[in-house]
């Protein structure tokens, strides 16, 4: 027995059911997935561009013959869709284990959507393991159930799986297991009408043995307690149920797609009413009620949105919660800032300074939008920020408008940064786009991407030269800049400004300050006059004195990178 | 019957290597055990919880309001921010240390009176955990110090925790963990371990 987390226990299970090839794109809560199976003998990893183009090398795989993963979290799910559907209509060679790891409560997400729907509308077998040990054994059977009804099967997790460790037994030694022999077949992986009509048949047709093999299976689990209540619940739901309703029976669905129709109607049977708890959704509660069974109402209903928990569910079914102590003291938020020392920060500060309407994009960058930067005015999705951009530029062609600037990361960019830069460019476009290329991919942990050249597994990888990829699009106009030098910082923008009629792309490039975590002599504020300005910088290294006015810099978070002084009029910022 | 520790601070410090070490202790003392972290746009220096739930059968692994019987606060202000996930009668240990947050260094929130004060009077333990790490060997070693503190409210053997920290903690590093996980062990004996 050893603690894994459920991220580390999907990766263990699909090396030990004999997986050889693991794909993805990093995103929390799923990342540890990947990079705990990179890390396994025999096996192949990479991170790819995107999701689908994970979705699909695993899918290529798969048909080659290979068990095959590949991992993201739920908003890569929507990039994924697109091979994943007609991968349902395929089926799979060797067998296709996708883990999905949704985000409840938006711990680290845009949304907060639910990869059930996926499962449904795709019609793709799905499991929702409720700790690391069935995260482990789900994965493990995931790739034989994938390969006996010919589809992909999906492991939903979610940030309360991915990230708990709980205690693991291993199954047995892996199995051994030499790839199916490719053999050509057209008519099962050449998805055009001729051929996918029949295919879409043998779908419905694995649909039904799929529904009939799930009230048959081992992974759902009727337990009977006091038949007065009765709940359905599947994944960390079940867990909350336990704690907060120990006398209820539950159904603990792990197979959520199918349902088994069966099991779900004898439960209900057996309980005087039925409910069903689920987070963040009504996936599970109108799937069973579209099986004829009657959903009861909660007292209160349970929350329609944000993370679940025993304490949720006691409100629901009216159960006091335990005393506690409280305080009336008032108490500041404190939300995630930009590192001290941040290449983003100066960039942040200089658009925020011209007024810029600032399309962002998802990474730690995204925290330029709080104060005092409150720098960004839109985030959407992946690449959003530049294909954003240039719809703003549609819009307001032919009027006076403040400059438009897509703020974008190296990893980003390449994840589908890209093609929007290649529509804006084909279309003619204008604007700023700013890539902030910090070598990394720092959100999730500091992986690896095409414009680093770290690969996920080490050796060699070919860096992306990101200046020559971007003039091949074929924009003229490209910058290369040191975005801790504020005047170059400064200049680089006006100069993209002043080119209103053309597309700009100003690459600021500096390391992450998290990758190599090298300090130098904290800077300090020898006479501070109190005008301010250094605070506006919003690093969490400087602070100003609540009785004087006057702003202090704390030596121990001050990392040396001299952004500040370059901002202070009276030179009393030195070291 | 189970336990839950719930152990709170700002992003980086410490507050998962700490939970994964008590979580292991539990491990190997026979306890089934959770515990659930946070990764992600937290980590850069938001409030971060990191829960423990240890006992004979585990199910949520998560706390809620009244839900945790000790919480571990690497920050006096986070200590704050979670007093209500104590049930009442539970155990509050409070590192000393305040790390001011965006809207308190920029002035546009004014902190009122004196937060570790405040928790004393509410019956905390403060623990002057850079101090006694510091006094031990390393002022790094603070979040061990809380772990030494924590130690004295549970019901697992010293050599198991100097066994899991040995362990968990940089080679260089261990004989200076191990003194700074006593030293913040004779402290709680010192000072009767708060109850709120």
């Amino acid at each position: 027995m050893k603690l894994l987390s459920g991220n580390e226990a999907v990766a263990l299970g699909a090396r030990d059911a004999g997986a050889t090839i693991g794909v993805g794109y990093p995103g929390t809560p799923s990342t540890e997935t990947l990079e705990a199976f990179a890390a396994f003998e025999g096996v192949r990893a990479e991170w790819c561009t995107n999701e689908k183009v994970a979705m699909e090398v695993a899918i290529g795989a798969s048909a080659a013959g290979a068990r095959s993963l590949v991992t993201m979290k739920h908003v890569g799910m929507n990039v994924a869709a697109d091979p994943l559907f007609t991968a349902a209509y395929t089926g799979v060679g060797g067998g296709l284990v996708v883990l999905v790891a949704d985000d409840p409560g938006m711990h680290s997400s845009q949304n907060e959507q639910d990869s059930h729907h996926y499962a449904a509308a795709a019609h793709v077998l799905m499991m929702d393991p409720a700790d690391s040990q069935e995260a482990y054994d789900f994965t493990r059977q995931a790739y034989e159930l994938s390969e006996r009804f010919d589809v992909p099967v999906c492991i939903r997790s979610e940030v309360r799986i991915s990230h708990t460790r709980t205690p693991v037994a291993e199954g047995e030694e892996r199995a051994e297991r030499a790839r199916v022999p490719y053999e050509k077949s057209p008519q099962k992986w050449v998805m055009m009408p001729a051929y996918a009509k029949p295919r879409r048949i043998d779908q419905l047709n694995r649909i039904d043995a799929m529904r009939s093999w799930a009230d048959e299976c081992p992974f759902n689990r009727t337990e009977m307690r006091d038949a007065s209540v009765g709940v359905v619940c599947a994944g960390a739901a079940y867990q909350y149920v336990r704690d907060a309703l120990p006398d209820a029976s539950v159904l603990k669905l792990g197979v959520t797609y199918p349902l088994p129709a069966r099991t779900v109607r004898a439960f209900a049977d057996g309980v005087d009413a039925l409910y069903v708890v689920e987070e963040a959704s009504t996936y599970l509660s109108d799937a069973v009620a579209a099986l004829g069974v009657e959903v009861a109402e909660p007292e209160n209903p349970l929350p329609a949105a944000g993370e679940l928990g025993p304490n949720a569910i006691r409100l629901a079914f009216g159960i006091a919660l335990h005393e506690h102590p409280s305080t009336d003291v008032p108490v500041p938020a404190r939300p995630p800032s930009l590192c001290a020392g941040c290449p983003h920060r100066i960039v942040f500060k200089e658009l925020s300074r011209m007024r810029a309407i600032v399309t962002g994009d998802i990474g730690c960058y995204t925290l330029g939008a709080l104060p005092p930067l409150s720098a960004m005015d839109a985030c959407v999705d992946m690449g959003a920020s530049v294909s954003m951009a240039h719809g703003f530029e549609l819009a307001m062609a032919g009027e006076d408008h403040p400059p438009i600037v897509a703020v974008i990361g190296d990893s980003t960019f390449a994840h589908s940064g890209l093609s929007s830069l290649v529509t804006t460019v084909y279309n003619g476009g204008s604007g700023i786009v700013c890539i902030l290329d910090n070598r990394t991919t720092a959100m999730t942990g500091r992986q690896g991407n095409p414009f680093n050249g770290v690969a996920l597994q080490g050796g060699d990888a070919r860096e992306l030269d990101m200046e020559r990829v971007v003039r091949a699009i074929g924009v003229e106009d490209v910058q290369v800049v040191d975005p801790n030098d504020r005047e170059a910082v400064r200049e680089s923008l006006k100069a993209a400004r002043e080119a209103a009629d053309r597309l700009s792309v100003v690459i600021f490039k500096r390391p992450c300050v998290l990758l190599e975590r090298t300090r130098q002599e904290p800077y300090f504020v020898a006479s501070c006059t109190g005008c301010g300005v250094c605070v506006t910088l919003g690093c969490p290294a400087i602070g100003k004195d609540a009785e004087t006015g006057l702003s202090y810099i704390d030596a121990m978070s001050c990392i040396g990178c001299g952004q500040c002084a370059q901002y202070c009029r009276f030179n009393a910022i030195t070291r | 019957m189970a336990t839950t520790v719930l152990l709170c601070g700002v992003g980086g410090q410490g507050t998962i290597l700490a939970a994964h070490i008590l979580a292991q202790v539990a491990h190997a003392s026979g306890a089934d055990v959770k515990v659930s972290e946070i990764h992600g746009m937290s980590q850069r220096g938001g409030a971060v919880t990191t829960v423990v739930v240890f006992g004979d059968e585990v199910a949520s692994m998560v706390s809620g309001t009244g839900c945790a019987d000790v919480i571990v606060a690497f920050e006096a202000i986070e200590a704050l921010r979670n007093l209500d996930q104590l049930r009442l009668g539970g155990t509050l240990v409070v590192n000393d240390e305040v790390i001011k947050p965006a809207s308190v260094l920029t002035g546009s929130f004014r902190l009122e009176g004196d937060i570790p004060g405040e928790l004393a009077d509410a019956g905390a333990i403060l623990v002057p955990a850079e101090e006694t790490a510091r006094a031990a060997g390393n002022p790094k070693a603070s979040n061990v110090v809380l772990l030494g503190c924590l130690s004295a409210e549970l019901p697992f053997s010293v050599d198991t925790w100097q066994d899991v920290i040995a362990k968990s903690v940089p080679p260089k590093t261990v004989e200076v963990n191990a003194a700074a996980f006593l030293a913040g062990r004779a402290f709680a004996a010192e000072h009767a371990a708060g109850r709120v």
